[in-house]
């Protein structure tokens, strides 16, 4: 699998390590909705398709990229640098709670 | 001259003797032979015992997919087991032996399992050993007792227990286009796609290139396919653009078209070159693969069709033409399709009989009745074989009249004497690394068959194209055809209408009779490797097996090395008929990576032997030179005890613990993870990861912190200095180093983008020394110049800079021996010189250099936590680390670290204990309230670390124990079957050494 960092070019997926769900929504530090805290520390989508992830660089540049993978065909149809702009990348709405 | 070498012919050198053992006896044979060819042409036919019956056993194939001829390799004191002996190319000093057999491969003991055939049929362990038990003769238990006779009757070869020495490497490449497989496709495809212009790698897992033109005896362009082939390769040879790896077999296809390859670099020689890895693991990128791997033939699944003598036809004919042995002189052939009349014909020419052709089909073309008849072989059409005769070797063959209709034998049985019996069911494309690829074979009917689909856009990540055999196209001349169409596809050029060479073959129908076994009395194997025979397989579907699945799990058909390569066609055949299903419906399983054995030394690769990476402190050398043992942690070498002689490490450790606490010690600490935390936002930063403030920590002072995960679970803990208002160097343990910076990092770049912060690892910038004990200050005091080191200029927690021996060295006060302790780091080239200066220094106090094992020892004394009890499964409080959870601010984890089944009673909390019987304790062993040492139960804990205190004068261990708190003052049980250990402990606080800090505090 290829990943496109936007600093480095394609780059083997060995050179990334995966940081998780990119669906997530953390919580505010503060926040003692344990239901909030909860969905985002253990709730994962399984989608049969298009996945909104996070991966770091860790073999390059350290950036953490937000990449849309599917988990199909392991196709990536989107890496932006998940520092800039979330919105410009699909995104997928968490459904429901534990 | 080899009984059963011919006078001429095959690809041999001749000139070239080669001399090698087997099972002890010497043999002789040439160049270019495989330890198969050469045993058989030397009259071998017994090569070694069935994994189950101890059947004697012969070769059946010529290649990669054996499942009979398996030997081990010796070389040197590494032993090499389950390795397929047409695989093996011989050199000069080669020393294999057989397997499976007790006391010899002609006299093996065990083979009297072959007359209890019914007592070991499918599922016989599961029924004889499993389930409830009723009488003394069924149940867990019983199989306990029982296992090791079995595992030692049952099995294929012996594991060796001889370190490997071997260098194995592992190699990236990428390339336009990549071939699998050098038959007559692969040659044109690399050729084709090589004249557009694309980077080209072939790859071939056999020594030679050429494929089935190095011995299907067909003439390609004019010449002998063999000549054909190895002008092809020599032509490629000399493309820049093209590299050629023979003996490399590609064995994963994996996503995004990466593959994954093995070569045998220096296997076949006797003496690897200087420098040469024993094997190399290809990772390949390739933008699009030709899959030209050909196809295998079947066998025909009959009684006794595992005897010695018993071949694949195609195997036979390609010893005759590729190694020049011939083997048998009187030849049988048995067969459901046209392939077989040409390897008769082959044989023929090399000078053996062909004594019959016995063909399960009624009607025979006429172009196959002029190839029997120019065999000189009388044809038993409508026949089959119905047994086979002989004991180490063929004698003859029982034939009856066959009804291909209902399978139905008719007529009284007669006898043929043949010395060799060849068979032929079919062939099946290799469709392995394009099942990976996750395409789902397709049945065809009229070749009976699996065949790879067309590859679709729902794949575009794997864009394979096929050639050859492995598509279907059994003959040469589509091969040809098929091979250029796909190297130009792979290439993206576009097909210029030239000449394909001409291909001169015996005619045949690719298309075999829907004919997979005989049904006659005796055993008819389909797993040879296994011993799984057709039986077992009704058996298995009697029983309710209904998925090929299971089938495959309940009978272990296909699981053995070979991985069903002969095997899974007729076993689906046999399941499909019992289930009275067309095979397609019944469906196969999905081929998994690897195609066929790889070494796991191969995989390793680099991260072992002398191509390990390693991580050495700047003090390293000088560790070494003054008597460290040194071990790893991680890629880390460390010392473990600076031993004297004769000094056992126990002696050592304890000798070092208790020097510094009577006068100093030094350490090195240099490993230990550091971050540089910058800017503005930094104390914020540093708020909101540790549990503890960061924010309210003066310039010049350093405070312990404790970081916890999302979850609420401790995470890793470390020294952070404040060495300027937005300037921190945070110091994580050696192992999470790289974690912590991850999860920094994660949090700066994805949570928290507003917060300006920058975070640097500066762990190989800074060489440390911890130095410890009363005399600690008194050397500091000595060999420091620029700064006070007494308690109101270096208070506990303080930071001074100044130099040691002109060097320029940050102390920070802090202990992890519990001594009044400091830590002195300087620029990582000066870490040998300050160090040494401080040595220097410590001589008239009575320094000692200490190892990790008396830090350890220290640490237990002291009860503080390492990895080992932050285990990801412990919380703060687990660890007494409570007091470290500010209730001022949030932090990472602070929502999550009070949930419910984080603070329930019962959870594991540390704790200490003490040995009672003045014997060692054992890390990992459990903790029991009562002992039971026949029946060990009701484990309330573990123990995580374990010493001699020279302290206490004990043994002592720090443990996690279920509420062990409230335990503390009780007394339990170690309880450690594994190593037989059982002894009394008394459960204490986890400070034994101390408690109060005064030592540290001076």
């Amino acid at each position: 699998m290829l990943i496109t960092c936007p600093y480095c070019g394609p780059r083997d997926v060995i050179e990334f390590t995966y940081q998780g769900d990119g669906n997530r929504e953390r919580p505010q530090p503060a926040s003692q909705d344990l239901d909030a805290w909860n969905a985002y520390v253990y709730n994962r989508l399984n989608p049969a398709g298009d996945h909104n992830e996070i991966w770091q660089h860790s073999g390059g540049c350290r950036a953490h990229l937000r990449v849309v993978r599917n988990t199909l065909t392991h196709e990536i149809s989107s890496v932006a640098f998940a520092r800039g702009d979330h919105k410009s990348v699909a995104r997928h709405k968490t459904e429901g709670k534990s | 001259m080899s009984p059963r070498r011919t006078d001429s012919g095959g690809l041999i050198d001749r000139l070239r003797t080669i001399r090698f053992t087997f099972d002890g006896a010497p043999y002789t044979g040439h160049a270019g032979d495989t330890l198969a060819s050469a045993l058989l042409a030397n009259g071998v036919t017994l090569f070694g015992r069935s994994f189950k019956y101890h059947r004697p056993r012969g070769v059946l194939t010529s290649g990669v997919e054996e499942p009979n001829a398996l030997v081990t390799v010796l070389r040197d004191e590494v032993r090499e087991p389950n390795i397929a002996a047409t695989m093996v190319e011989i050199y000069d000093g080669l020393t294999a032996v057989s397997q499976n057999r007790f006391p010899s491969l002609a006299w093996d003991v065990s083979a009297a399992n072959q007359f209890g055939g019914r007592l070991l049929s499918a599922g016989f362990y599961y029924k004889t050993f499993m389930g409830p038990a009723i009488g003394p003769l069924k149940s867990t238990r019983f199989w306990m007792f029982c296992e090791h006779f079995i595992r030692r009757a049952a099995g294929l070869g012996r594991a060796g227990t001889a370190a490997d020495t071997a260098r194995y490497e592992r190699m990236n490449a990428f390339c336009g286009v990549l071939v699998v497989g050098s038959g007559p496709a692969g040659l044109m495809a690399a050729r084709a796609a090589a004249d557009q212009g694309a980077r080209v790698i072939l790859s071939e897992l056999e020594p030679r290139f050429g494929g089935s033109a190095n011995w299907s005896g067909e003439t390609i362009d004019g010449m002998p396919g063999a000549d054909w082939a190895a002008r092809a390769a020599g032509q490629l040879e000399g493309y820049d653009n093209v590299r050629l790896l023979p003996r490399t077999t590609v064995w994963g296809y994996y996503d995004g078209n990466v593959l994954a390859a093995l070569e045998r670099v220096t296997d076949h020689k006797e003496r690897p070159g200087k420098g040469e890895p024993r094997h190399r693991y290809w990772v390949i990128r390739a933008k699009s693969v030709v899959l030209a791997t050909g196809s295998f033939e079947r066998p025909l699944v009959f009684p006794g069709n595992d005897r010695p003598g018993v071949m694949l036809a195609h195997a036979a004919e390609r010893y005759t033409n590729e190694y020049g042995v011939l083997p048998g002189h009187r030849i049988a052939l048995f067969t459901n399709n046209d392939s077989a009349y040409r390897s008769a014909l082959a044989l023929k020419k090399a000078g053996a009989a062909i004594v019959a052709i016995v063909d399960v089909r009624p009607e025979l073309s006429s172009e196959m009745r002029e190839l029997a008849d120019e065999a000189e072989a009388k044809i038993l059409s409508g026949h089959a074989v119905v047994a086979t005769e002989g004991g180490k070797a063929l004698s003859g063959i029982k034939v009856q009249r066959f009804d291909m209709a209902n399978g139905a034998l008719a007529g009284d049985a007669r006898s043929i004497q043949a010395d060799c019996l060849l068979m032929s069911g079919g062939w099946s494309p290799t469709i392995h690394l394009a099942s990976q690829a996750g395409a789902k074979a397709e049945w065809n009917a009229a070749r009976q068959a699996f065949l790879p689909p067309k590859p679709t856009q729902m794949w575009p990540t794997q864009q394979w194209i096929g050639a050859g055999a492995f598509t279907g196209s059994f003959s040469t001349a589509e091969a040809i055809a098929e091979g250029r169409a796909a190297g130009l596809s792979a290439a993206g050029g576009t097909g210029t209408p030239a000449a394909l060479p001409v291909v001169e073959a015996a005619p045949g129908d690719p298309d075999p009779a829907p004919v997979f076994e005989i049904r006659a009395d005796g055993k008819s194997f389909v797993d040879f490797q296994h011993d799984v025979t057709a039986e077992d397989v009704r058996l298995a579907h009697r029983e309710g097996f209904i998925s090929v699945e299971h089938l495959k799990r309940y009978t272990t058909l296909g699981m053995a090395t070979d991985q069903g390569k002969s095997s899974n066609i007729p076993g689906l055949a046999i399941m499909a008929e019992a289930l009275g299903k067309p095979i397609p419906e019944v469906g196969t399983t999905r081929f998994r990576p690897p195609f066929s054995a790889v070494s796991i030394g191969s995989l390793a690769a680099e991260r072992f032997g002398d191509l390990r990476p390693e991580r050495l402190t700047p003090m390293h050398d000088w560790h070494v030179a003054n008597g460290a043992t040194m071990y790893s942690a991680g890629l880390w070498h460390r010392p473990m005890i600076y031993g004297l002689s004769g000094e056992t490490i126990e002696q050592a450790y304890v000798r070092e613990a208790r020097a510094t606490r009577e006068s100093a010690g030094i350490v090195d600490v240099s490993t230990l993870g550091k971050i540089a935390v910058q800017g503005p936002d930094a104390a914020e930063f540093l708020d909101r990861v540790y549990t503890n403030m960061f924010s309210t920590l003066a310039v010049g002072k350093a405070r312990y912190g404790l970081m916890l995960r999302e979850d609420g679970l401790a995470f890793d803990d470390g020294t952070t200095w404040r060495l300027g208002e937005q300037d921190f160097l945070m110091t994580t343990t050696t192992a999470n180093a790289g974690k912590v910076m991850q999860h920094l990092e994660y949090f700066l770049d994805v949570i928290w983008p507003e917060l300006k912060v920058h975070v640097t690892s500066v762990t190989d910038e800074w060489a440390g020394a911890a130095i410890g004990g009363p005399k600690a200050r008194a050397i500091l005091a000595a060999c420091v110049t620029g700064t006070a080191v007494d308690n109101a200029a270096l208070p506990f927690m303080g930071i001074v800079h100044g130099k040691i021996s002109g060097v320029p060295v940050m102390i920070c006060r802090l202990s992890f021996s519990g001594e009044m302790a400091f830590e002195v780091y300087s620029g990582a080239g000066y870490g040998t010189h300050v160090w040494e200066a401080l040595i220097e220094a410590g001589k008239p106090f009575g320094l000692v250099t200490y190892g990790l094992e008396a830090l350890g020892t220290m640490r237990i004394e002291k009860g503080h936590v390492t990895g080992a009890e932050i285990d990801g499964r412990t919380t703060a409080r687990d660890l007494h680390l409570d007091w470290m959870l500010s209730k001022k601010k949030p932090f990472i984890g602070s929502a999550m670290m009070d949930r419910e089944g984080l603070i329930a009673p019962g959870r594991l909390e540390l704790v200490g204990l003490i040995s009672l019987d003045n014997q060692p304790l054992n890390g990992g062993a459990h903790i029991v309230e009562a002992l039971d040492e026949a029946n060990p139960h009701d484990s309330i804990g573990h123990i995580t670390a374990c010493c001699y205190s020279p302290a206490l004068g004990r043994y002592i261990a720090l443990a996690l124990v279920k509420d062990g708190k409230a335990r503390r003052g009780t007394r339990a049980h170690i309880s450690d079957p594994l190593r037989n250990r059982f002894g009394p402990v008394e459960i204490v606080s986890n400070q034994f050494f101390d408690p109060d800090g005064s030592r540290m505090h001076g």
